[in-house]
C-alpha cells in the first residue's frame, strides 16, 4: 500500500547509509539551497507523501444503506453498523467523520435495527460536516463511526411521560419515546417546527405515543403556537405529568425548563455542545449543570432541565461561527459541496 | 578511530557529544515540520565511538525497557545498523518513538558512566536510537524477525497508545495473538493526539504501528470499550485483557470564568491540532481558535508542547504561566529550552485567580496572583504562596490549561470488581501489571496517572513478561 512507501521515505533529513556519507550532505545541502531560495515550503514534496500516507485506510464498514431527504436541509440515513446497533440504548450519540480530513461530529441515534445491525441517523445541514453527509449516497460509506457514546436515557415507568420535540430534535426524541412507551409509560408527545415543511417523522412519532400534539410557529399545521404553549395547556388541563424530555433548539429546551420549573415537573433536556473526541477526553463540550462544569459526552448528554445554564451552552455553541463558515464556503467550491442544498432550508 | 588502537587503556572522551542538527528558532517557529533532524551517519559514528563500552553498563539500569545499549552502540561502530536496530527492537518494539520523546536525561543518558566521571557529557544515547531505527525503517522496513508457531493464547488490549503498542510488540513476537482496541479513529493514543507533529510525526506512529500490523497484531479503531463491549465480554473471548487507557480526562483550574470561549484544556488544543489537523484548516475541517495573545497554564512537556503549537498556529505572544520558579518547572531541559529558543515567555511565580470575559463569552485577560516559594510541601519543593497585594491582569485572546489529566473512568467504572485508587487509577502491581482481578492487567498511565511515554512503555514490557509467564511462554 502507499502508505508504507510514504512511510519508508520519512524522515527526509534522516541520515541514508554508512557507505554513502555524502548522500546526506548533498540532502541538507539541497534542503539548505531551497530554503536560501527562499522556498517558502522546502519539506513540501515530502510533506504531500506524508498527508497521503495518513488516513490511508480508507476501507470502513460503515456503509448508507438507505437515505432520503426528509425535508428542507433535512436528511435521514440508515447505516451499517452491526456493533453499534447491539450495543445502542435510547438517548445514546455517535461521533462520525465523512472522510479523511473531516471533522467529529455527534449526532444523537434515531433508530437501530439491532437484527439488520443498522442505525438510524437524522441530521440537519448546518455546518461543513453536516452538508457534506447530506451528499453522500447509497452506497457511500463513512470514514469512521465511533459509538454508542454518553450516558443512556434513565427509563423507567413513571407514569405519564411527555415528550417534547422541536424542529431536528424530533429525532433523537424518537428512541426515547419508544422506550418510554416500552416501559409502560403513558406517552404524550408534542412535536413541533416553525413551518409544515419543516416536520418530520410525525407517522413514526404517532406510533410510539399515545397521545400526539402538533404545532407549528406559523399555524401552517395542527396547533399554532409554540411547543411550550401547548405543553402549558396541557398541563393547565390538569393533565398529571409525571416527567418531561425535551429535545430540540437551545432557546426551545430553555423555555420547556423555564416552564416545567414554576410547576415542579422532574424535566430531562439532552444537549449538543460542540465535542471532539466524545470519550471524555478533551473537555471541548464542558456544560455547567447546577454550577458545576461537566462533560456533555460523558457526564450526559441529558441533563436536568431546570440546572442547565442555556446561555453559557449558546456562547459555546457559537464559539466557531467564524471558520465553520469559511469551510463550508471552501465545501461548496468543490465537485461534491456543488450538489448541496441551498443553505437556508430551499427545497 | 584512536580508541580502538589503544584497547588496553580506558578511552578518554576527547570528542565532544555530538549535537543533533535541527531546525532553526527562527523557520521552525512558524511550521509543524519535525525540530530536530536527526543525526547524519559520521555524526552517528562519531557519537557512538564516544561510548566506553563499560563492563556494568549503569546506562541500561537506567533505561525503563533495558534496551542493551553497549551492544547496540558497538553495533553502529562496526557499520551494523539492521543488527543494531534489532538489537534495539529486541527490548522496544517502538524505537522511532522513544529515541524522540523518551527523557534521555534523567534515564540512561544520566547513568552513564562518561556522566558519572564529571568529566564530559554522557553519550547521547537517545539520539544514536533515533538514528539506529530510523535508518532502519528506511532501508529495512520490509524485514520482519521470524515469528515462533503461534501458542494459541488470544490477548486483548485496550487502547492503542504506548503502553498497549508495547505490549502488543512483546507478546506477539512469541506468538501470541493480539487485538488492539482504539477509541479514536487513528491508532497511537497520546502519541497522536498529544504530542505534536513537530516533535513526534505522525508518519513515524503510523509507520511503527504498520510494523505491528504486518508481524500480526489486529487492530479496531472507533471501538470504545466500555460501551461497545466492556472488559469482562472482552474476557469471554480472549484469555486475558491488558488495560492501557492511560490518563484521559483533562483537569481544569476551578477558577471562574474557565468556561469562557478561548478557553481550552491542553488535551482539546492539541487534539485538533494533531489528531485532527486544525493546524491545515481550512484543508483539514476542524477549526481552532488561532490566537493573537496566548497564555498556557502549567509548567509540563504538555505545556511546552501547547505553547509551541499556539506559536505555530501563529500567535503574536504566547506566555506561559507557572506557579513556581523555572528550577521547579516538571518540562524535559530540552523542551524547555527549546521554547524559549523560539520566543515563548515566562510569567513564572504567578498563579491565575480568574479568567475575564466579554459580553459574547470570549476571554479577554486573565487575573493573576503573584507568589513566591514558602515552605517545602509533602513533594518536597517549596511551595508557592500569595504575596499579598500584588494582583495584575494578563490580556489575551486564549488560554490553555495543561495542568494534567486525571484518569478516564469509563472503564473501570464498566469493569466489576476492578480496584481503583482515591485518584481513580487502577490499582495493579507496579512490577508485573496485574489488577485485583485475575486475567486482567493494567499499565500506563491509567495505573501511575500522568507519566512519560517510555514509562508506559516500561509497564506494557513488564505486563508482557507477566503475561507471557502465566501462559507459560517464554
Amino acid at each position: 500500500m502507499g502508505s508504507v512507501v510514504g512511510a519508508k521515505r520519512w524522515p527526509p533529513h534522516a541520515p541514508l547509509c554508512l557507505n554513502s556519507f555524502g548522500s546526506t550532505l548533498v540532502a541538507v545541502v539541497i534542503l539548505q539551497v531551497k530554503v536560501l531560495l527562499g522556498d517558502p515550503c522546502p519539506f513540501a514534496d515530502i510533506i504531500a507523501t506524508h498527508h497521503a500516507s495518513i488516513g490511508e485506510e480508507v476501507f470502513s464498514m460503515f456503509e448508507i444503506l438507505e437515505k432520503a431527504r426528509i425535508g428542507p436541509g433535512v436528511h435521514r440515513a440508515v447505516i451499517s453498523a452491526l456493533e453499534i446497533a447491539r450495543a445502542h440504548r435510547p438517548g445514546q450519540f455517535v461521533i462520525l467523520r465523512c472522510y479523511d480530513q473531516g471533522e467529529r461530529i455527534p449526532l444523537t441515534i434515531a433508530d437501530k435495527d439491532s437484527e439488520k445491525g443498522t442505525i438510524t441517523l437524522v441530521w440537519q445541514e448546518v455546518g461543513v460536516t453536516t452538508y457534506h453527509f447530506g451528499t453522500m449516497e447509497v452506497g457511500e460509506r463513512l470514514q469512521d463511526l465511533c459509538g454508542p457514546l454518553g450516558k443512556p436515557t434513565h427509563i423507567e415507568n413513571f407514569g405519564t411521560v411527555v415528550g417534547v420535540g422541536g424542529g431536528i430534535g424530533i429525532a433523537p426524541l424518537y428512541p426515547i419515546t419508544k422506550g418510554m412507551m416500552a416501559a409502560g409509560n403513558h406517552v404524550i408527545s408534542i412535536i413541533g417546527a416553525r413551518t409544515e415543511g419543516l416536520l418530520f417523522m410525525t407517522e413514526e412519532m404517532r406510533k410510539v405515543s399515545h397521545e400526539l400534539l402538533i404545532s407549528t410557529d406559523d399555524g401552517s399545521y395542527g396547533i399554532h403556537g409554540f411547543v411550550t404553549q401547548v405543553l402549558k395547556d396541557l398541563i393547565d388541563k390538569g393533565t398529571k405529568v409525571d416527567m418531561v424530555v425535551a429535545i430540540g433548539p437551545v432557546p426551545m429546551m430553555k423555555a420547556v425548563a423555564n416552564l416545567t420549573r414554576g410547576y415542579n415537573l422532574p424535566t430531562v433536556v439532552s444537549l449538543n455542545p460542540i465535542m471532539v473526541d466524545g470519550t471524555g477526553m478533551c473537555g471541548a463540550c464542558r456544560v455547567e449543570v447546577g454550577g458545576k462544569t461537566m462533560f456533555g459526552c460523558v457526564d450526559g448528554p441529558e441533563f436536568d432541565g431546570h440546572l442547565v445554564d442555556f446561555d453559557l451552552l449558546t456562547k459555546r455553541l457559537a464559539m466557531y461561527k467564524g471558520p465553520e463558515l469559511i469551510a463550508l464556503n471552501r465545501f461548496r467550491e468543490t465537485e461534491r459541496g456543488c450538489k448541496c442544498s441551498i443553505p437556508g432550508g430551499g427545497a | 578511530m584512536t580508541e580502538q588502537q589503544e584497547p588496553k587503556k580506558a578511552p578518554r572522551p576527547k570528542i565532544p557529544r555530538q549535537k543533533m542538527p535541527e531546525q532553526s528558532a527562527i523557520e521552525r517557529a512558524h511550521n509543524f515540520y519535525e525540530v530536530a533532524l536527526g543525526y547524519t551517519n559520521d555524526l552517528a559514528l562519531l557519537e557512538a565511538s564516544r561510548c566506553l563500552r563499560c563492563k556494568k553498563p549503569y546506562c541500561m539500569k537506567g533505561c525503563p525497557v533495558e534496551i542493551d545499549i553497549p551492544d547496540f552502540i558497538e553495533m553502529i561502530k562496526q557499520g551494523d545498523l539492521i543488527g543494531a536496530s534489532w538489537k534495539i527492537k529486541e527490548k522496544n518494539s517502538l524505537p522511532r518513538i522513544a529515541g524522540r520523546v523518551c527523557p534521555q536525561e534523567t534515564q540512561c543518558e544520566a547513568t552513564c558512566v562518561l556522566n558519572k566521571k564529571g568529566k564530559g557529557e554522557p553519550c547521547a544515547i537517545g539520539r544514536l536510537e533515533r538514528f539506529v531505527a530510523d535508518w532502519a525503517a528506511q532501508h529495512a522496513a520490509d524485514e520482519l524477525p521470524e515469528l515462533p508457531k503461534p501458542t494459541g493464547h488470544k490477548v486483548a488490549v485496550v487502547g492503542s497508545g504506548p503502553a498497549g503498542l508495547t505490549l502488543a510488540g512483546g507478546l506477539i513476537k512469541k506468538g501470541i495473538a493480539v487485538t488492539v482496541m482504539e477509541a479514536l479513529h487513528e491508532l497511537g493514543g497520546v502519541l497522536v493526539y498529544g504530542i505534536p507533529e513537530f516533535r513526534l510525526p505522525k508518519a513515524i506512529v503510523k509507520a511503527e504501528i504498520d510494523e505491528l500490523r504486518r508481524l500480526g497484531v489486529e487492530f479496531k479503531t472507533n471501538w470504545v470499550v466500555g460501551r461497545v463491549e466492556t472488559v469482562d465480554d472482552l474476557l469471554e473471548k480472549h484469555d486475558c485483557v491488558f488495560i492501557g487507557t492511560g490518563a484521559g480526562a483533562p483537569l481544569f483550574l476551578r477558577i471562574p470564568g474557565e468556561n469562557l470561549n478561548g478557553v481550552y484544556s491542553a488535551n482539546e488544543y492539541l487534539t485538533r491540532s494533531n489528531l485532527m489537523r486544525a493546524y491545515m484548516f481550512p484543508e483539514a475541517d476542524t477549526p481552532i481558535a488561532k490566537g493573537r495573545r496566548v497564555v498556557v497554564f502549567g509548567g509540563g512537556n504538555v505545556a511546552m508542547d501547547s505553547a509551541r503549537t499556539a506559536l505555530r498556529l501563529g500567535a503574536e505572544e504566547v506566555t506561559i504561566v507557572y506557579r513556581r520558579t523555572m528550577a521547579e518547572l516538571p518540562a524535559r531541559a530540552e523542551e524547555t529550552h527549546h521554547a524559549e529558543e523560539e520566543g515563548i515567555k515566562f510569567k513564572l511565580l504567578t498563579a491565575p485567580l480568574e479568567i475575564l470575559g466579554n459580553e459574547a463569552g470570549w476571554i479577554v485577560g486573565i487575573r493573576c496572583q503573584e507568589m513566591e516559594l514558602g515552605e517545602p510541601d509533602e513533594s518536597g519543593r517549596r511551595r508557592p504562596v500569595p504575596v499579598e497585594g500584588k494582583l495584575f491582569d494578563i490580556e489575551c485572546d486564549t488560554a490553555i490549561v495543561a495542568i494534567g489529566n486525571a484518569a478516564n473512568p469509563l472503564v473501570p467504572s464498566t469493569t466489576k470488581n476492578l480496584e481503583t485508587n482515591k485518584w481513580g487509577n487502577i490499582v495493579a502491581d507496579l512490577e508485573t501489571g496485574k489488577t485485583s482481578r485475575d486475567r486482567i492487567w493494567a499499565g500506563g498511565d491509567i495505573v501511575t496517572g500522568a507519566a512519560t511515554v517510555i514509562l508506559a512503555m516500561g509497564a506494557g514490557r513488564k505486563a508482557a513478561n507477566s503475561v507471557m509467564q502465566t501462559f507459560g511462554v517464554s
